[in-house]
């Protein structure tokens, strides 16, 4: 296990600090000096507000919200936080945006900021500043954060989503190490099926689960939704392929996928009915907590999702990005927040507290003990590595916002794969909806 | 006009008419009387709907004002295979549920009616799947229809009649049945105590007269009691039909219109298009789509239902 504390990061150049280093008065100490020399000024009788999505662990909005009572004291400017379900924040956001009024902040999924683009503050500067100082952003979150030259938004962390495993049903079928190509993967399922410890991918309107299998599948096969200039050309061989490849793997789940939401695998999975699924580290972390799930716990591992016919990752993890309004009455305070939140003695922290549940979206962040602690979270940190973004080859933005938000590809996998449709008219009807989001 | 008979001849009265019609004439008042019930109607019924109507011809999106485009909606949602399964969808859960709906809660009205021990109490347990919030009672559904921890499903196995689970939300069919039976099941004491107080408004003589020339209990139902309901039946069916056309929270917590969309009410896809996804002129437009199907359930209510004009004292038509 490495252990890098601040003394050796001050020393090799980088400011990275320990998570968990500073805690109670000694982050205080630090947040105070910070503020001293932060290039951003809070205006003074700053007030904040903002408005995240609702945590999935609950350790991850303690640890935000000593980060936000430490900008508090440091500063002076107050933070009101409000939170909402991940897919509310998205509504909110817009009408804030059209309106002019709302919170100075919001932190959401994916492509939000995308969706108008020119009412983000410009912060340009703090997101050059934290490339600079923390070892560059990884290019997914480069192409989630700006809009033409300017960064209308500071991509803040991935969650994750990896292949969950039963460790002793997966050996008792012949794979002691988890597939890593798609073919593999598909015999896997099968064995697993054959020894009664079958597995499962939601197939319902799961904004998470079913969005992050699809899409794997689609782009592991060779299909995509659009061409990049925005073309769509999901109606191909390749499509098909990967429809015919999904409905082989549904054959070998468990029944009852297709009404699953995004609870639905972590239920199942957590009461010994399924082996393997997608999902974040949520099931782990649920098992660990848990004194009845132990066992789970310690029979479980992750596994990054095999790779395709393509020959490169193809893999959707979510991105929360957060962006301050222009229309804000202190947009110096809201980029010190977005730049306090992100440096290394607040986010070391932060991850830790989110136990791989949040990924960095900054190379240097590659170093936090979280992802030695405990192996069986350390492929969580390649998600920011290994996504594809929400566009696919396609610009992100609010098209591609939208065919997500609209379940486009879920229902195409779900016609197909439930038997309501063939393979062509499943792929008709989402090129229809999808000409119509990309027009 | 009898106010301006009393101030005629008054020549101060001429001068200030302008002012002083305006707060004594009668016709005046009349529209200063109504005048707040008009805007509340305005404001939050009239403004509302209409506006509706607009976004649904423009391609307005979440948090940006849309350009006319005339019926491009409709007719897009016209070759719209989801959107014709969710009209099927709708009517389908619509008529089913609210016949059962009806017959089941007529069925228990005329049960309460009688002088039954405890009646207080059994009225109150009637009443009880309608005072849990929806929301509740759809997760505790939820659980119940749960494709891995079903409590049917877990007691049937144990019975050994059945030898796996039963794919309640998972099927289609399977989900619709599923979900019209929970619509059912929130709706009966709704129409149950609604049609018990229109049973308690029929007048005992009429029972003893018909006994008393030799009715059987079918006649006295099919005779007195029916058409004496029939004016409450069409007030509680309209409610009925309204609210299970426009049903969403039920859908939405138990399969959020699945799987592949066969579920999907006009309700829910309108919330899906216009709000999740952002089209707010395409969900408008779906919405609007409903507005027709409402006024058609409307008008069979009242028409077909409530042809008698007893209430006026006339005689039937």
């Amino acid at each position: 296990m490495t252990i890098v504390t601040r003394r050796t990061l001050i020393k090799s150049g980088t400011a990275m600090g320990a998570a968990g280093a500073l805690t109670g008065p000694a982050l205080l100490e630090w947040a105070k000096a910070w503020a001293q020399s932060a290039p951003w000024k809070p205006e003074s009788g700053a007030q904040l507000s903002l408005l995240r999505w609702k945590y999935f662990v609950q350790s991850e909005d303690d640890a935000f919200v000593q980060i936000m009572d430490a900008f508090t004291k440091a500063t002076g400017v107050k933070v009101a936080v409000s939170r909402e379900s991940y897919e509310d924040v998205q509504p909110k956001a817009s009408v804030a945006a059209n309106t002019g009024a709302g919170q100075d902040l919001f932190w959401g999924l994916y492509s939000l900021p995308h969706l108008f683009p020119d009412k983000c503050l410009d912060v340009t500067d703090v997101a050059d500043y934290l490339g600079k100082k923390y070892g560059g952003w990884v290019p997914s979150a480069v192409a989630y954060g700006k809009s033409g030259n300017r960064w209308i938004d500071i991509p803040v962390c991935y969650s994750g989503a990896m292949m969950n495993y039963r460790i002793d049903a997966s050996d008792k079928a012949g794979f002691s190490k988890f597939p890593d190509t798609t073919d593999a993967f598909l015999e896997y399922t099968k064995a697993m099926k054959s020894n009664n410890t079958p597995g499962g991918f939601a197939l319902g309107h799961a904004s998470g689960d079913a969005n992050s299998w699809v899409h794997w599948c689609l782009w592991a096969n060779g299909g995509n939704v659009v061409d990049k200039d925005d073309k769509v050309i999901i109606n191909s061989p390749e499509t098909e392929r990967a429809l015919n490849y999904a409905k082989q793997l549904y054959a070998n789940m468990i029944p009852g996928t297709a009404s699953w939401n995004d609870a639905s695998n972590n239920k199942a999975f957590l009461a010994g009915d399924i082996y393997w699924t997608n999902n974040g580290i949520s099931i782990y972390i649920a098992a660990k907590k848990d004194p009845s799930k132990n066992e789970i716990a310690k029979d479980m591992n992750h596994a990054v999702w095999p790779i395709g016919p393509v020959g490169h990752p193809t893999e959707l993890h979510l991105l929360y990005p957060i962006l301050a309004m222009k229309y804000t009455k202190y947009p110096q305070a809201c980029k010190a927040l977005m730049n306090f939140m992100m440096e290394a003695d607040q986010f070391n922290k932060w991850l830790e507290a989110s136990q791989g549940y949040l990924t960095q979206t900054l190379n240097a962040y590659d170093k936090n003990p979280v992802w030695t602690a405990d192996p069986k979270a350390t492929i969580f940190g390649l998600a920011g590595k290994r996504t594809l973004t929400a566009g696919g080859l396609g610009s992100v933005g609010e098209k591609a916002a939208s065919a997500i938000s609209d379940f486009v590809v879920v229902d195409m996998f779900a016609n197909f794969c439930t038997g309501r449709e063939d393979a062509k008219g499943a792929i008709k009807i989402a090129e229809r909806q999808l000409q119509r989001i990309y027009r | 006009m009898a106010d301006l008979a009393i101030h005629a001849g008054t020549a101060s009265s001429l001068d200030a008419t302008a002012w002083d019609r305006l707060k004594t004439n009668r016709n005046w008042l009349g529209f200063w009387f109504m005048l707040p019930a008009v805007a509340f109607l305005v404001l939050f019924l009239a403004y509302p709907l209409f506006l509706g109507v607009w976004l649904s011809l423009t391609d307005a999106r979440i948090g940006r004002a849309g350009e006319f485009i005339g019926l491009e909606n409709y007719e897009w949602l016209w070759g719209d295979s989801v959107f014709w399964l969710s009209v099927f969808n709708t009517l389908l859960y619509t008529g089913v549920a609210s016949a059962i709906k009806f017959a089941v809660g007529l069925y228990l009205a005329l049960l309460l009616n009688q002088n039954l021990p405890f009646k207080a109490i059994l009225r109150a347990i009637v009443l009880i799947p309608f005072i849990v919030p929806t929301v509740l009672s759809a997760i505790a559904f939820w659980w119940i229809f749960d494709a891995q921890f079903s409590i049917i499903s877990w007691s049937l196995r144990h019975l050994g009649l059945i030898s796996s689970n039963i794919d309640f939300l998972g099927d289609a069919w399977n989900a619709r049945w599923s979900v019209i039976f929970v619509n059912i099941w929130r709706g009966v004491p709704f129409v149950a105590i609604t049609l018990l107080a229109g049973l308690q408004t029929v007048q005992p003589s009429l029972y003893e007269a018909a006994t008393i020339d030799g009715a059987s209990r079918w006649q006295m139902f099919r005779y007195i009691t029916y058409p004496l309901l029939t004016p409450i039946i069409a007030v509680v069916m309209t409610f009925s039909v309204l609210f299970t056309f426009t049903d969403f929270q039920l859908i939405w917590v138990l399969t959020r219109g699945g799987p592949v969309n066969a579920t999907q009410l006009m309700a829910t896809l309108s919330y899906q298009r216009a709000i999740l996804s952002g089209h707010l002129g395409e969900g408008a437009a779906i919405s609007t789509a409903m507005v027709p199907f409402l006024l058609g359930a409307i008008l069979i209510s009242w028409f077909g239902l409530q042809r008698r004009k007893w209430q006026q004292g006339e005689s039937n038509d």
